[in-house]
């Protein structure tokens, strides 16, 4: 393995958690067989709701839009195959708490056909403007697909201001079980590599690093045999020591470039720009081919599935069709998550459809932790743990005792909800949902603010036009008097005046008359 | 078709509070196999009678509390309690000497606050306390310790002291420990150099009890290896201890005892593994934890030194109980992406 030494910097806290990861490795990726029915959510990134601009009923090729981004924090969604649009409605969806949202069902007729759908393409994509390339990933529906969903044409959109200096590939996939990045950098590398060439092209950057875990070097390998042929020399592999979450994106920064992402800023503030692996190969395929984001590695896993794998699945594929493919489950399915155990969600229906934040499909028969949580007894285990740095054992105080000020004033919004503290706490206590119902409540308490400032904005203006009002109305009142007053004196004078003018005209008359009545008359 | 739901994370760690509890009071089984040893029948009953009292003071104020009895009884942080105080106290303690000392500790200390977690005081710590102030002759008149103590006091005479205070053929064995007898004795105006010429001192001098004290680091260093408490508390406290009693003994060796002395007598490894170490009423930051205990150090110098109490380690882990809401606030680690804090 050819790898430049290169100075990592130590993250604090972290944990070596159990990796279960060689199950779900030991066969190369598959595809599987269309499902009967694709439920295909519109919100899949984090940010506006694109609008639907198809019809039930209608055909639609694979790759068609669907529905088109109306600002820029959004992001096209799309056709994953070709078929029958059956239904637009809200249906099950991957969330915290069961929500339902809408989606668009779509018949596949089984053709996959792309018809005149793709996008334009750009094989020859250094000589067009960078400014053309993100509007294709934004038209293409890319998005983070390391968990975070953020549209990726906002990533890449360079601020002259805050040049980037450094693009980190983050294929470090710290978590349990996860193995669809490792997957793909053994598979994909080529094309990874060609991605991040492309996002090169749009934010200029010095040096691209790829950072990987240290417990795969197969994908080590493989990524730096594809640098190698592409021969590039700004890009770079990066082994990083196994710990989690050395993965996160803040952490990952810090361990390759010894600098932080200032709290409440974005890695552009430190000219950096992180994006996972399949970010890079998808937006490759955008730029390059001209196909939308319309499907991804996904681990099949745990103990609740026969045969645990990585399967590239297309968007909309429900997961129990899904598992029906990796072999089919076991009797120890009992719990079904999308991502991994520590920062996945738990999942509440087999019609959930894989969207674009699910690396992991996770079956087990790990029930609820049933030990019941004991006072915490400020071990201070959490505060070794936590890789921010944070004092969780305050931060659970604070929420419990719901003193919001004290939580935001410990950091509590710098919080990556990693649950390292509560993997840890001796208590069991579950401390990432109080941190989760702190910072909902904070941020409902500022929303409210911001409502009622609004409100009282608009009363105050309110108040103001309609004094403005009444001033405007007794201004004029007045000036109407006034006027009223100056306007019957004129009016007599006036009237006076026409009278003595008529009497006059009359007298003058008679005089002409009688001057000349027969030539008048 | 509906499936269990549980938010992230789902993975839990091994740690929990009574497998955390159960490692400390394995780490106290050598030390106070040796105080069995010195002080035979008199830290046998010292021991059941803390636990018990613990038990049922713990049961009952649960009860009253409301409060689930078993697995908080299960959490055996009353048996370590009780313990502490057991092998703090004077060996063949009397049995009510012992039950006030428990009911201050588990009934005032704790519960009376909210129980475990939410005490500010370290609860083993008040009910000594407690009861140094209140019965200052029974709490420092130590027996002299003796191998194999149980061939020289029967069960029968143990039984009669601790719980009828009748002291038969006993005189003879009951002395000061080294730390009292320093004090006294420096109080009459006497050299180390002579007191230490008229009684056991010194580790190989024949002193119990720098044996014991060796016995509870070498469980300390058990715990730390364990990873059950860590290095901080036990480091800092030492060093706060040792440096002031090293800059004192470098001035006037005659007037101030070593700090090998200090480190080795008294409590003061106990205090500092087992005591100090108390996660619920110690300082919670890695730099507040090094704050928090070099005070106990110092604390405990100087009241050892200059107060009216032989040993200090229970006034000085008080007095520094009080400042950890300070620490903790001035301590605050510097968050990912933040500015530097005060001290962190
Ligand atoms: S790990 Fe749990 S018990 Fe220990 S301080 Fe943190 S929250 Fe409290
Ligand atoms: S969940 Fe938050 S508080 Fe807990 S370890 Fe992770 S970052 Fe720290």
């Amino acid at each position: 393995m050819i790898q430049t030494l290169r100075k990592l910097w130590r993250n604090p806290g972290g944990l070596h958690l159990d990796e279960n990861k060689d199950v779900s490795t030991q066969c190369p990726s598959r595809q599987i067989p269309l499902a009967a029915q694709l439920v295909i959510p519109l919100l899949q990134h984090a940010g506006d709701k694109p609008k639907v601009v198809a019809n039930v009923g209608a055909y639609v090729y694979k790759g068609q839009t669907l529905a088109v981004a109306q600002s820029n924090n959004s992001v096209n969604v799309h056709a994953t195959t070709s078929g029958t649009i059956s239904a637009i409605e809200p249906r099950p969806v991957a969330h915290p708490s069961g929500l339902h949202d809408l989606c668009v069902v779509l018949i596949p007729d089984g053709k996959d056909d792309w018809g005149d759908a793709r996008l334009p393409t750009y094989p020859n994509y250094t000589e067009i403007d960078p400014a053309i390339l993100r509007q294709q990933v934004k038209a293409a529906g890319v998005v983070g697909m390391g968990g975070a969903v953020f549209p990726s044409a906002v990533k890449l959109n360079v601020r002259p201001d805050k040049p980037i200096r450094t693009l980190i590939l983050n294929g470090a996939e710290c978590e349990p079980y996860i193995t669809c990045d490792d997957m793909l950098m053994r598979e994909q590398a080529a094309e990874i590599v060609a991605g991040a060439q492309v996002m090169m092209h749009i934010v200029k950057p010095q040096e691209c690093l790829i950072g990987v875990e240290d417990n795969k070097p197969l994908a080590i390998a493989a990524m730096q045999a594809a640098i190698t042929a592409a021969q590039d020399s700004r890009i770079q592999v990066v082994a990083v020591p196994t710990i989690y979450p050395s993965g996160g994106a803040k952490q990952l920064t810090f361990i390759l470039t010894g600098k932080e992402v200032p709290s409440g800023g974005r890695s552009s503030d430190i000219g950096v720009l992180c994006n996972n692996v399949a970010t890079a190969r998808a937006i490759y395929h955008a730029v390059v081919h001209g196909e939308p984001s319309l499907s991804r590695y996904v681990t099949v896993t745990g103990n609740g599935i026969a045969q645990p794998c990585n399967l590239e699945i297309p968007f909309g594929t429900p997961i129990s069709h899904v598992a029906a493919h990796a072999g089919g489950t076991t009797p120890q399915a009992k719990r079904w998550r999308m991502g991994g155990p520590m920062m996945g969600i738990t999942l509440h229906d087999a019609a959930t459809p894989v969207v674009k934040a699910m690396n992991c499909l996770l079956v087990n028969d790990e029930l609820e932790n049933t030990q019941p949580a004991m006072p915490c007894i400020r071990c201070g285990r959490c505060t070794d743990a936590c890789p921010t740095s944070l004092l969780p054992q305050q931060l659970y105080w604070f929420a419990r005792a719901k003193e919001f000020d004290k939580a935001k004033t410990h950091h509590l919004s710098d919080c990556i909800e990693c649950g390292c503290c509560e993997y840890v706490c001796p208590s069991h206590i579950p401390l990432v949902d109080y941190y989760r119902f702190a910072k909902a409540e904070i941020r409902t308490e500022r929303e409210a603010k911001v409502k009622a400032d609004l409100a009282r904005e608009r009363h105050e203006f309110h108040q103001e036009r309609l004094e403005r009002a009444k001033r405007e109305k007794a201004e004029k009142l007045a000036k109407h008097k006034e006027q009223a007053q100056t306007n019957t004196d004129d009016g007599k004078k006036a009237a006076i005046q026409a009278a003595l003018e008529r009497a006059k005209a009359k007298k003058a008359e008679a005089a002409a008359s009688t001057t000349s009545g027969d030539t008048a008359a | 078709m509906i499936f269990n739901k549980r938010t992230s994370p789902v993975a839990t760690g091994k740690a929990d509070v009574s497998t955390l509890m159960q490692q400390v009071l394995y780490a106290l089984i050598p030390g106070t196999l040796l105080l069995v040893w010195f002080f035979g029948w008199g830290m046998i009953t010292n021991w059941v009678l803390a636990i018990g009292f613990a038990l049922l003071f713990e049961a009952i104020m649960l009860k009253l509390r409301q409060r689930p009895i078993e697995p908080f009884l299960m959490d055996y942080s009353a048996v370590l309690t009780a313990w502490l105080l057991a092998v703090a106290m004077p060996a063949f303690s009397p049995w009510w000497l012992i039950a006030v000392a428990m009911l201050f500790a588990i009934v005032i200390a704790k519960h009376l606050y909210g129980g475990l977690g939410y005490n500010p005081f370290n609860p083993a710590m008040v009910g000594y306390a407690a009861m140094l102030v209140s019965y200052p002759v029974q709490m420092t008149i130590w027996p002299e310790p003796v191998h194999f103590s149980f061939a020289h006091i029967g069960a029968d005479q143990a039984f009669q002291k601790v719980f009828w205070g009748i002291n038969t053929g006993w005189d003879a064995l009951s002395g000061a420990t080294p730390l009292d007898a320093v004090k006294v004795n420096l109080g009459l105006h006497k050299t180390l150099e002579e007191i230490y010429a008229s009684g056991h001192f010194g580790l190989f001098g024949g002193d119990a009890w720098a044996w014991i004290n060796l016995a509870w680091l070498a469980g300390g260093l058990w715990m730390i290896q364990r990873k059950v408490i860590s290095w901080h508390i036990p480091v800092a406290l030492l060093a706060g201890l040792g440096g002031i009693a090293t800059i004192f003994w470098l001035v006037n060796p005659q007037l101030y005892a070593s700090p090998l002395f200090h480190l080795l007598g008294g409590a003061a490894m106990l205090g500092a593994f087992f005591i100090a170490t108390d996660p619920v009423s110690a300082s919670t930051t890695p730099m507040g934890k090094l704050i928090y205990a070099a005070g106990i150090g110092l604390f405990t110098y100087i009241i050892r030194t200059w107060g009216g109490y032989p040993d200090a380690i229970a006034f000085a882990v008080l007095i520094m109980n009080m400042a950890v809401p300070l620490i903790d606030y001035y301590t605050q680690p510097r968050v990912y992406g933040t500015k530097r804090g005060w001290l962190g």
